[in-house]
This record gives C-alpha cells, structure tokens and sequence, in this order.
C-alpha cells in the first residue's frame, strides 16, 4: 500500500484497472474451474482419444493410431445401422413435434377459458420421469395383452402389430413416446412466440378480407420463423443424442433396430471399455451437431432476412 | 377476429367454438389417459391389470401393492440419495453461477467477451460428445461411483450462467452505480441487491435443475455401480427388470415416484413455463 501512495496517477489507474480485473475474474474463477475442469477439458480430450487406442480403461495401453479408429468406423455394422437408425428417428420425431407443437400453441392462442389448465396438462408429460412414463407405454402397448391391440383386435385389425417387440414396429412405437412426451415443451415455446406477435396485424388483415390460411400463410408463420428455427435446432439436436429412450424400453433392440448413435456409444465405452473407439463415435456425434447447428443458422440467415 | 365473427357469423362462431374444445380435450385426455391408467392400475390385482375394457375404476382395490414395494425395493434410501444429490446440485449451481453471472453482466474486464462465447459454445455441445473422457478423467480421481462426481459432472453448467446473465442483463446500472458510491463492494452488490432481485430467474433455475436431477437417468447409470448410491430412476428401472410381471406393484412405484415432480409442478407451474419460454425466445 505505501509503494501506490508514492507513484504518480497513471501507474494508480493501471493498478485500479487491474483490481477491477481480479474483483471480476474472483466472481468468475469458482464456477470457471469448473466448467474448464468437466467440460473444456473432456471436450479438447474426446479429440486426442479419437485417434488414440485405448482398451480396458488401462493407462499404459494407450496407443497412438492414427485414423484407425475411423476406418474401423466405417466398416463397423453396428455404427452404420446406428446412424440409420437415429436419422430414422429424428426424421420421424421433428417434423411431427415441430407441427403439432404449433398447432396446439395456435388453438390455445385463440380466446380461450382454461388456458392454464391445457397448457398443464399438455406440459406435464415433459417433466415426467421417462422411466414411469415407459413403464406404462410398455403395457398399453404390450403386443398380447395391453390395451391398444387389444382394442385393435376388438375392432377387427387380425394381426395388430407388435409394437416394441417387432423390428419393424419399435422404432415408430419409440417415436410416438417422444412425440407425446416432448410436444407440451415446444407448445409453450410457440406459444410465448405467438403470444408476442401483435393483434393488429391479424385484426387489419382480417379487415383487408383475408382468410384464416392467408393470415396464418402471410402473417403467424412468418412471425414465428425465429422460433421456428429455434426449436428445429433443439429438436434434431435432441434426437441425435437420445439414448435414455432405447435403453429403458428396448435395449437397443430387438435384434439391432432401435440401436442409436448414443446407445452404440455407451456400449463401446462403458461395456466394452473401448474407450478410444469410442470417442472417435463421440466425435462423429459433435460433427453432426455442428453441421445441423451451422446449416439452420445459414438457412435462417436466408429466411429470416425481412426482420 | 373472433369477436367481429361472433356479431356477423353466431352460427360459425360456435361451431369453431366447439371444434376448438373439442380438440384440445381429446388433446388433453391422450396426454393424461397414460396416468390414469396407471394411477388405477396400481390399485389393482396382478391379474386384473389387462382386463379389458379396462376397468378405470377397479373392482377389487388393492391399496396393500403401495405397501408392498416399501418392503420389495430399497425406495427410502433411493429417495434420500435424490433427495441429496438433487439439493445439492441445485445450491451449488445457484450459487456459483449467479455469481460469474454478476461479472459476465455487469463488470467490464479483459477478455469478458471471448470468454463468455466459450460458455455459450459449450451449450450447444451435447453431454453425450465429452461423457467418454470426463468419465475416465473423474475415475482417475476415484470420483466414479461416488455421489460427489456426479455432483461436481452436473454443477457447473453453461446452461445456468447463461439464464441467470440473461435476468442481470436487465437490472439498470444505475441501481449499481448508486450502490458503488455508496460504497459497497461488488460483493456486497451481489449479496444484496443481484441476489434478491433475481428471484424469478433463481426460480427458475432450481426447478429446471430440480426436474433434470431428479429424473436423470444416464448419469447416474454410467457413474453409480455401488446399489448403496443408486438414485430412485436407476432403482426403479431395476425394479422394473425384476418385477417385470408385477405390473401393479411397478404401476405403484412409478406413481410414487412421479409425486415430488407433480407437487412441484402444480404448485410453481408458472416459472416451469416461463423458464421454457424465455429460454426459447432467448435462443
């Protein structure tokens, strides 16, 4: 303190400067350690074990090789399958949630009694644990006896399908959980979107004579875009890291047909203990996300242009 | 629109009226059927379950099948191991996160900005691409199969820094300025006039964070082994493998387990949406 009290004023405003530094970087440091310890540093890691070999978790055994782990990669049956599977999946989870989403954010947009009430009710699946919501989904659609085929076969179907036990009907029977399970979300994001789009523009339209699909064509649609692209982002991202989904209800299965990216990942990593193989999976993983992430905002930017 | 409509068209106007309930209730009762089934199922004998028509209400109620899976599965220690790792978590990602949101919003520093970018990166990276090697760097502390790894894997978020950054952005500088000649410290600001006026975005972060940890289910998987640790989704999925058959005594469980995220979500309803939608309209 008595070496600031004889140095003149600008060596003073540095040294203010700098303690204005450290009071911030103080504010910072405990939860930045943190996130560098647990995620800046496992992410920088995942790329040095992509081409790394590591088996059994043994320290010593790990070996540089190369590009190895991606031409094992593209002859490896089970990860080709998988990613056809879990584009299999998003393709069925996005574009149904995405529209049903927005047509219930527009039904309850309308002047309604009892919003609160269906929102709730439309909400609560999301928060609900996956593993009680699962176990009911596995008996309505128990191929035998659950509720669903019985109600099929009572209404004539001869053979009903069998859901969650045939290789052809697992995947849809998992889509439709997630759709039902995720819709409430994004209904309440649309409709804090259209919650936000100004009743005069509806009101002059309707005046200048134009039909609801007209209004909804020139006006909702375009106003909600943003969220739009918002919710496309979340949802694909979200289907190419499910994993909870498959391992509670099928396993995987039956045979390889509900096998997603994330689930091969996790069998790789933690039941085979191929560590390095499995980060060079992972990596895959981050690269399909950034190119989705990349692409809508290039989309967006293009379509988005009139804001 | 659907005023001038009522005045000019009654007969549309009703019928779009009732179209428009009508849809949302049958909206409605495909999202809740699943539950009530459950909830009635749970009451049932074994063999009764799959009766069909399904008997809603049942004919023999059998409330002893809560009673039994008290006795069947370890759920208390299940509970109080959520109950801790799920409090826990919450605090301290309250906590830390608030207080490098109170920097990243209202202090200028060097490297403020590029810093920040980092963090918003990392939102958009899925746990699922680093999970390999955070887990092999945590067991090479001895923190896999420990609650404290999983404590430390879930504290320290993007996602938490960012909400509460976003509510900080928003209270004027000038309440600061006037707190700084006053002369509190940063420090003081942020216990006492950040802290308190964020109740909302605190809000909504512990029930975000609450509904993350108390249905997790990958985390706890990968990192707890030892049964002692496991948490109530992870022991109710093993349940689930035993007592495949028992569906009454599953249907119960699940029920119970559902609880807790029901009462918080009745009751506090309001930030579980508002924490959705400006989440939403943010990104």
């Amino acid at each position: 303190m008595s070496k600031t009290n004889t140095v003149s004023a600008a060596p003073k405003k540095v040294n203010y400067a700098r303690r204005k530094n450290l009071v911030a970087y103080s504010f910072i440091l405990p939860n930045f350690i943190g996130f560098v310890c647990l995620t800046l540093i496992p992410i920088a890691f995942s790329f040095v074990l992509s081409v790394c070999e590591w088996d059994a978790g043994n320290a010593s055994a790990v070996t540089f090789v190369g590009l190895n782990n991606f031409k094992k990669m593209i002859s490896d049956s089970t990860f080709l399958i998988s990613i056809k599977n879990t584009a299999y999946y998003s393709i069925g989870v996005v574009p149904c949630t995405l529209a049903l989403s927005l047509l219930l954010a527009m039904l309850m947009n309308c002047n309604l009694k009892g919003r609160t009430f269906f929102r709730a009710v439309i909400f609560f699946p999301y928060v609900a644990s996956l593993v009680a919501v699962a176990v009911v989904w596995n008996a309505l659609f128990h191929p035998d006896s659950g509720p669903v085929n019985q109600l099929l076969t009572a209404l004539g179907v001869q053979n009903p399908p069998r859901w969650a036990a045939s290789t052809v009907w697992a995947m849809p029977t998992l889509i439709l959980l997630s759709i039902w399970k995720n819709v409430g979300y994004y209904t309440v994001v649309y409709l804090a979107a259209l919650q936000g789009i100004p009743r005069e523009l509806r009101e002059a339209a309707t005046i200048d004579g134009a039909n609801a699909f007209q209004r909804f064509k020139s006006i909702t649609w375009p106003m909600v875009t943003p969220t739009t692209f918002f919710v496309t982002i979340m949802l694909t991202i979200y289907t190419f890291k499910v994993f909870d989904i498959m391992y509670i209800t099928t396993q995987g299965g039956p045979g390889r047909s509900t096998n997603v990216l994330v689930y091969h990942i996790y069998n790789k990593a933690f039941i085979s203990l191929q560590f390095g193989y499995a980060s060079t999976l992972s990596i895959v993983l981050f690269a399909i996300v950034l190119v989705i992430t990349l692409l809508q905002f290039r989309v967006e930017k293009k379509f988005t242009s009139y804001l | 629109m659907y005023s001038s409509l009522k005045s000019k068209n009654p007969s549309v106007y009703y019928f779009l009226q009732v179209l428009l309930y009508t849809t949302l209730l049958a909206g409605s009762l495909i999202m809740l059927l699943p539950f009530a089934w459950m909830l009635s199922s749970s009451f049932k004998a074994q063999k009764d379950v799959f009766n069909f028509p399904i008997e809603w209400i049942p004919g023999e109620i059998h409330p002893e099948n809560y009673k039994t899976i008290w006795t069947q599965i370890p759920l208390v220690r299940y509970f109080s191991n959520t109950i801790k790792l799920t409090a826990i978590i919450t605090v301290i990602q309250l906590l830390t996160s608030s207080f490098a949101a109170y920097a990243f919003a209202k202090l200028e520093f060097k490297g403020r900005n590029q810093l920040f970018l980092l963090y918003i990166m990392t939102i958009a990276i899925p746990w699922q691409v680093y999970m390999v090697p955070q887990y092999i760097m945590m067991s090479k502390f001895g923190l896999t199969n420990s609650h404290l790894g999983l404590i430390l894997m879930h504290t320290f978020t993007a996602f938490g820094v960012f909400l509460i950054r976003q509510f900080y952005m928003g209270i004027p500088n000038d309440l600061l300025e006037a707190a700084r000649i006053d002369g509190l410290s940063e420090y003081g600001i942020w216990a006492k006039i950040m802290l308190p006026l964020s109740k909302p975005a605190i809000a909504t972060l512990c029930i975000t964070s609450f509904v993350n940890e108390w249905n997790d289910f990958m985390g706890p998987l990968i990192y707890l082994s030892d049964d002692k640790l496991k948490t109530l989704q992870l022991g109710l999925r093993l349940f689930i493998g035993q007592f495949s058959a028992d569906y009454q005594l599953i249907m119960a469980a699940s029920i119970i387990s559902l609880i807790p995220v029901f009462i918080m979500f009745i009751s506090v309803q309001k930030y579980f949406v508002e924490g959705v939608a400006t989440t939403g309209m943010k990104g």
